[in-house]
């Protein structure tokens, strides 16, 4: 249980903002992942959360080299995957299966069931003979739940929770060591949800799978992981077992976070405490000096905040922090208070919903 | 008699060459002024279509709207589209998911705010500038004088419902339809909002009908909430007894199947089997039989009318008793 299975070594990934009538020229850089360390032991759920566009999905993809970092590494299994090439590379990804948010955007929709679960096993060699490949597809249809009917339809006759089974289905195919699941549940509705989640659990406890379940709902990601990572602005701000975090949140930014969270009980609702945060998020193109948490911090002080980025520190035994403040805080010395919000500079002036197409001004059509 | 009164409203939609379809299905409730009114359901159940046909903005073709809407003695179903227009800008607010597609994108903020307040309140330019300022301001907009002068695709999301809301708010509308406000945001931002509405049901007497999937939203900002599944109400009851003894199968398998942050280490979920795509059409009996763990042999062949059992509004053969743990273990 406490081998290390992946270790992910100050991960980065910045995305080039390209301007110019040729997208050729560099303006500056989106950095949805700035250095982040973590380590993912044999057997458990990795929990990762943070808000809309913190880097969230860029580290995962990243993992799986399906965006190509910056800078960084992960190390699987004892071998440094960011290396791998060729054969050596192939053979290491079927180890890695990831399942996504949308089933049906992530499911050809021209392809059978059955074409699509025999996809993966025919392109990792796995296909060994009509009959094993048939026993095999009915076994993992018994797994996940659906009929072994279910092999000759395709994705649309399915509901979403049926969907994201196939989904998952086709991960466990390849019968792989890591399951990646970006937002896996988010897209079904709120019944169904819990089947999902109670189905990864049953599958990680018959198979023995690693998972880093990615996640913006932090009421999911506590139920199901082990242990959690907090991100913020591309870096992780707070790592801890499941129960830790939530009984006692170090960090400003998991504290308002947790606070944020509705919870389906109008008891508890009444006497909550919220902490609210000022303003928006800035952007990952812009990210402030200093601790990138610091133009939201209700407990930003005066010195090193604006200036000093913190390191994410073992405060207790497992249980790590990126504040500089984290002691201070958490013994009272230090109280929070009121923050103005701040304008969001985008950097270049820009909304990161617009696609930067074209020219950014008549100058710079005139002058490319 | 309250400040709205829907009554038995329902909506079939008729396509050509398909079978008519209830997407809502004789709903009814009241809202008084300074209340909040949820509903709450999952995809597809018709919360909606619901408000649109309150606001008048369902499509004239292919919609057929039936049942009254009446509001302040007035049935709103009844108006010219002239009048609902003038109604929908003054007396009634609409907070919709998507910002963005209710903003006029070629129009910047503050100009969309100041009309309103020209239009509705009668403020001269100047005034009304000062008042937008003070409007964006109170929703929790950063340096307004700069906001009022961008346009809508240069805003985030959060600070596009802000604006959205900021509009509402313009018209000081005595009764708001908000239609899942926060569900595109982030939860932080979200917090900001949901409290700046709470302010306004509070400060001004707004009366205020959220429209959610989310229960824990319902948990801390409603008074009454109404459950809908297949397009009719199946309990409606104050949020209080409702969380802590919900009575329909229904809205008691929704909260044994979501994970709460507060649930202690290791808790199980329970999920409802089965999917909507599952359900029955209400005429052959209950809706919600194939996923139902309380289900009799009756419920697949009497509709359960909506009566006042046990306290509040129920539509249900065999409601829970208080006390029972969640549905056996469903196979996952
Ligand atoms: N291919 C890309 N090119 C440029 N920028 C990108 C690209 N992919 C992501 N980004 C930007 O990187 C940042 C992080 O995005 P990412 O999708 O990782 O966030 P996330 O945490 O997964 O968010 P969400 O919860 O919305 O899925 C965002 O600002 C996003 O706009
Ligand atoms: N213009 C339309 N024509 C035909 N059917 C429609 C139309 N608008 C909505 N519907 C159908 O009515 C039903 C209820 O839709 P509605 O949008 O009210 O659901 P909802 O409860 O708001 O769901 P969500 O949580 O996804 O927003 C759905 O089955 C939908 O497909
Ligand atoms: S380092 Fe400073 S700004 Fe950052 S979280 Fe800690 S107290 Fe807040
Ligand atoms: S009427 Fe019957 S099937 Fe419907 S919710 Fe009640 S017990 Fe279940
Ligand atoms: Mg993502
Ligand atoms: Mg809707």
């Amino acid at each position: 249980m406490s081998e290390t299975l992946v270790s992910v070594q100050d991960m980065k990934v910045h995305f080039p903002i390209k301007r110019g009538v040729f997208m050729d020229r560099t303006v500056g850089y989106v950095y949805a992942v700035d250095g982040v360390d973590l380590e993912i032991k044999r057997g458990e759920t990795y929990g990762l959360v943070g808000e809309s566009g913190c880097g969230k999905s860029t580290l995962g993809r990243a993992m799986l080299r399906l965006n190509e970092p910056t800078a960084g590494k992960m190390v699987f299994d004892g071998q440094d995957f960011s290396a791998l090439k060729g054969e050596e590379l192939r053979r290491m990804r079927r180890r890695i299966q990831m399942v996504f948010q949308d089933p049906l955007s992530s499911l050809d929709p021209r392809q059978s069931v059955e074409s699509i679960l025999i996809e993966g096993l025919r392109a990792h060699g796995l296909d060994k003979g009509k009959e094993s490949t048939n026993k095999r597809l009915r076994d993992l249809l018994t797994a996940v739940g659906l009929p072994t009917t279910a092999l000759r339809k395709y994705p649309h006759e399915f509901s979403g929770g049926q969907r994201q089974r196939i989904g998952i289905a086709r991960a466990l195919a390849l019968e792989p060591d890591l399951i990646v699941a970006d937002e896996p549940v988010s897209a079904l509705d709120v019944s169904v949800q819990a089947q999902v989640v109670n189905l990864m659990e049953q599958l990680q406890e018959q198979f023995g799978l690693t998972y880093l379940v990615i996640a913006h709902d932090l009421a999911v990601v506590k139920h199901i992981s082990d242990r959690v990572g907090v991100m913020y602005l591309g870096g992780l701000v707070e790592e801890a077992s499941a129960a830790d975090l939530y009984a006692e949140p170090l960090h400003p930014y998991t504290r308002a976070l947790l606070s944020a969270i509705p919870v389906p009980d109008p008891v508890v609702e009444d006497r909550r405490e919220r902490i609210l945060l000022a303003g928006d998020l800035p952007s990952p193109a812009n990210p402030p000096s200093g601790c990138r948490f610091h133009t939201r911090c209700p407990w930003r002080q005066e010195t090193r905040c604006d200036t000093e980025r913190p390191v994410l520190r073992e405060l207790k035994p497992g249980h790590k922090v990126a504040c500089h403040w984290a002691e201070q805080i958490q013994s009272g010395q230090i109280q929070p208070h009121e923050v103005q919000p701040i304008l969001v500079e985008e950097g270049d002036g820009l909304s990161p919903d617009v696609p930067l197409v074209g020219p950014a001004s008549v100058t710079e059509a005139l002058n490319p | 008699m309250a400040l709205l009164e829907v009554r038995d409203l329902t909506v079939v939609f008729q396509r050509r060459g398909e079978e008519p379809f209830r997407a809502v299905d004789g709903v009814s409730f009241d809202v008084e002024p300074g209340q909040t009114v949820g509903l709450v359901g999952e995809s597809g159940c018709g919360k909606s279509v619901t408000s649109l046909a309150i606001m008048g903005l369902l499509p004239k073709r292919g919609a057929t709207v039936t049942g009254t809407v009446t509001y302040d003695g007035t049935d709103l179903l009844k108006l010219s589209d002239k009048q609902m227009r003038d109604k929908r800008g003054s007396e009634l607010g609409m907070v919709f998911q998507d910002p963005l597609s209710s903003l006029n994108p070629v129009i910047p903020i503050g100009l969309q705010v100041t009309e309103v307040l020209e239009r509705h309140r009668g403020l001269a330019r100047k005034e009304a500038m000062i008042e937008a300022k003070n409007l964006l301001d109170k929703v929790g907009i950063p340096d307004p004088n700069r906001r009022l002068k961008e346009y809508p695709h240069q805003l985030s999301g959060g600070m596009r419902q802000r604006a959205l809301i900021a509009i509402a708010l313009a018209c000081r509308p005595k009764l708001l339809i908000a239609d899942e406000p926060t569900t595109a945001l982030d939860v932080t931002i979200q917090a900001q909002i949901l409290a700046v509405m709470k302010e306004l049901v509070q400060d001004l007497g707004t009366a205020l009908v959220m429209i959610t999937h989310d229960l824990g939203v319902v948990a801390g900002l409603c008074d009454e909430v109404n459950v809908l599944y297949g397009g009719k109400v199946v309990e409606k009851a104050d949020r209080h007894p409702l969380f802590a003894e919900p009575r329909h199968p229904y809205t008691h398998g929704l909260l044994a199947s979501i994970p709460r942050l507060d649930a202690a280490p290791g808790e199980k979920l329970t999920p409802i089997r089965g999917s909507v795509a599952d359900n029955i059409p209400w005429a052959q009996g209950c809706a919600f039989a194939p996923r139902c763990p309380n289900a009799l042999d009756v419920c697949v062949q009497v509709t359960p009318a909506e009566e006042d059992q046990l306290g509040r509004l129920l539509r249900c053969h065999n409601p829970v008793v208080p006390g029972t743990p969640a549905a056996e273990e469903v196979p996952v």
